[in-house]
């Protein structure tokens, strides 16, 4: 007697082809490629660079492709390649004072210094299916004179503001090594850097849900859109033996400063608070959640009782990473067997104990 | 032994040198503090979180040119993961790989022990989930480091007395925890309890890798593995009243296998390698 429940390489061979059968699709329609994805799929190959944690549209672009447009599986796709990837540099911190804004916005001020820059949103725009898309024409001509791409002007932060007015909790660069969590462990209580890397290659959705819910009342932060801009920063290095800055290219970037509720501080002043978010690309739902959940999880700094999920750090960090969340719970799907008989072995022995001291009562 | 090329554009067992080097640090502290959980810089594999990344980086890090790979999957060489953690190392090492656990120098396991008894030249790298065995009665790790260090570990007792009170049985049959070298209180991993004697003055190595909790551990070979129990309720393992339809085995882990949708069923071996060897030698005899 043999049943052939186990399953061996031939079966995996054959569920690899189907699936690049499937993932190509009919072959009566062209083959997407790579430069197509990372041109007019940029908001997915965003999202995979932030939560990848590589700088690298090209590549993104080819893990969307690779996982049939599975985002989850596109970053973990991008994280297997990155982790094997070699350190060379540290970069200097970039500065984003010195962003050429794309957009920027801010809904604390009417008008401040640099203005309101809407750039490209799908805020305020109508969200109904535009069936010209469908029809596989191009959406309706642009009038480019009133387009501009970038604004060359440097913009004032909203946070540099309150802070030169003494409203807002100060925040400097210590300028200690951050840590690195894709080569530490990570500890607990958790470094800033260390926290706010875990957050930036953190599920967007379940950030999102964890800063929603901050907002109905699961460890409220009366939060604030301070700013939010997006645009191009420079990324420089300082090689040892050059011992100067060097450029070695630029990024698109999405951050968000969250003015906080007030709070008195150790030393009797009262001061705004803060949250942060920064993500690659355009990723603005990324970084308020980003932002809200970072703040919510300053409560012990302002001695805030602590009880709520989006509070909590070891709960929010250790389970907000999708690349481990989606492999824990796909493991579900490998064999069990043998756990699984040692339970059937238990209950049968205890439904067997059980109805033996039934039988013995009534006798 | 010779190893065949590898994949091109990739180092000998996917990680690179540092990586491995960080490991082995990592993997010596555990043999110099048996049970004891060692932070270790976990790398992305690319495997999913979940199935074995912490056991392949594990083998990664001790391989070499010389080394002859088992794996195993619920005892069995054939399992899917199995198969493809096998094809993985074959790939990127180029070395041998086996299903006879006799021939093995490494094996990487998920969810068993080998039924033949191993040796001092054997290293057993096991697969771990979770590998804080305090984390289902308490979820922080700031707690459970605490514990560990204050030995503190009243509570586990507490939950199998509570056990024993609501079942009349020590309710965990898998990932059955024991007390390494006298200190320290350590999850076998999902191991069936059937197993967890084996562990104890195993002459091979035991090591431990939990991927996405980066976390190493390690038995040497020769320590005292005891699992906890009461004086009234001894610690005992599974038994069977049917034996392995194939080899007819008595002594060995059966699964249970489905035969109709009666629900009538049959028992095999868990460990393949153990019931084909078996099963050849009544051959041979006959």
């Amino acid at each position: 007697m043999y049943v052939a429940v186990k399953g061996g390489e031939k079966a995996i061979r054959a569920a690899h082809e189907l699936l690049a059968r499937r993932r190509r699709g009919s072959e009566e329609q062209p083959e997407l490629a790579v430069a197509q994805i990372e041109e007019q799929l940029s908001l997915a190959v965003d999202r995979v660079m932030t939560e990848g944690s590589v700088y690298d549209p090209e590549l993104a672009a080819l893990a969307i492709k690779q996982a049939a447009g599975d985002l989850v599986e596109a970053i973990f796709l991008l994280r297997a390649y990155r982790t094997t990837l070699n350190r060379f540099y540290s970069s200097e911190p970039i500065d984003t004072d010195a962003m050429q804004v794309e957009r920027r916005i801010s809904a604390t001020y009417k008008d401040l210094p640099g203005g309101q820059v809407l750039g490209s949103t799908f805020d305020y725009t109508h969200r109904l299916l535009d069936f010209a898309l469908l029809a596989e024409g191009e959406a309706a001509e642009s009038n480019t004179d009133e387009v501009a791409e970038r604004v060359e002007e440097s913009m004032a932060r909203v946070s540099q503001l309150l802070e030169q007015e003494g409203l807002m909790v100060h925040e400097t660069d210590t300028e200690s090594e951050p840590a690195d969590i894709t080569r530490d462990p990570p500890t607990y209580p958790s470094d800033r850097s260390a926290r706010m890397q875990a957050l930036v290659r953190g599920d967007e959705g379940f950030l999102l849900a964890l800063g929603y819910s901050t907002q109905r009342g699961y460890g409220r932060n009366h939060p604030f859109a301070g700013e939010i801009r997006i645009g191009e920063v420079d990324v420089s290095i300082v090689p040892e033996e050059l011992g100067f800055e060097v450029e070695i290219g630029s990024i698109q970037v999405s951050e968000c400063e969250m003015v906080n509720g007030f709070t008195r501080l150790e030393d009797g002043e009262v001061k705004f608070t803060r949250g942060y978010g920064l993500g690659f690309g355009q990723c603005e739902r990324k970084v308020m959640s980003m932002a809200l959940v970072d703040r919510a999880l300053q409560a012990a700094e302002y001695d805030e009782e602590i009880k709520s999920p989006a509070q909590q750090e070891e709960f929010v960090l250790s389970h907000c990473d999708n690349v481990e969340a989606a492999g824990f719970v796909s493991h579900l799907k490998l064999p069990h067997y043998v756990d699984f008989q040692s339970e059937l072995e238990l209950i049968r022995r205890i439904r067997k104990a059980d109805a033996a001291s039934q039988e013995e009562e009534q006798s | 032994m010779s190893s065949s090329p590898i994949r091109a554009g990739y180092n000998f067992a996917y990680l690179d040198e540092q990586t491995k080097r960080m490991i082995r640090r990592a993997l010596l502290k555990a043999v110099a503090i048996p049970g004891y959980q060692v932070p270790f810089g976990g790398r992305e594999m690319p495997m999913p979180y979940g199935w074995g990344t912490g056991g392949m980086q594990v083998t990664a890090a001790v391989i070499g040119h010389d080394d002859c790979l088992k794996v195993i999957d619920q005892g069995a060489d054939d399992t899917t993961n199995a198969v493809s953690i096998r094809a993985f190392f074959r790939d990127l090492t180029g070395v041998e790989t086996t299903e006879q656990t006799e021939e093995a120098t490494l094996i990487q396991t998920r969810h068993r022990i080998p039924e033949k008894p191993l040796r001092e030249d054997q290293i057993l790298i096991y697969q771990v989930p979770i590998p804080e065995p305090l984390r289902f009665i308490e979820p922080s790790e700031v707690e459970t480091r605490k514990m560990h260090a204050l030995e503190d570990y009243g509570v586990m007792h507490i939950k199998l007395y509570e056990d024993i009170a609501q079942f009349g049985h020590i309710a965990t049959a898998y990932g059955y925890p024991v007390q390494v070298n006298g200190r320290f209180v350590m999850d076998p991993s999902p191991i069936p309890k059937f197993d967890n004697p084996k562990m104890d003055n195993s002459p091979a190595l035991q090591l431990f890798g939990a991927g996405r909790e980066k976390r190493i551990y390690a038995v040497p070979p020769y320590t005292d593995v005891r699992s906890l129990d009461f004086e009234d309720h001894p610690f005992e393992v599974q038994r069977w009243e049917a034996s392995c339809a194939i080899c007819g085995s008595e002594e060995s882990f059966l699964d249970e296998v489905v035969m109709d949708d009666q629900g009538h069923h049959e028992f095999i071996c868990s460990d393949t390698d153990y019931c084909r060897t078996r099963l050849a030698q009544q051959e041979e005899s006959a």
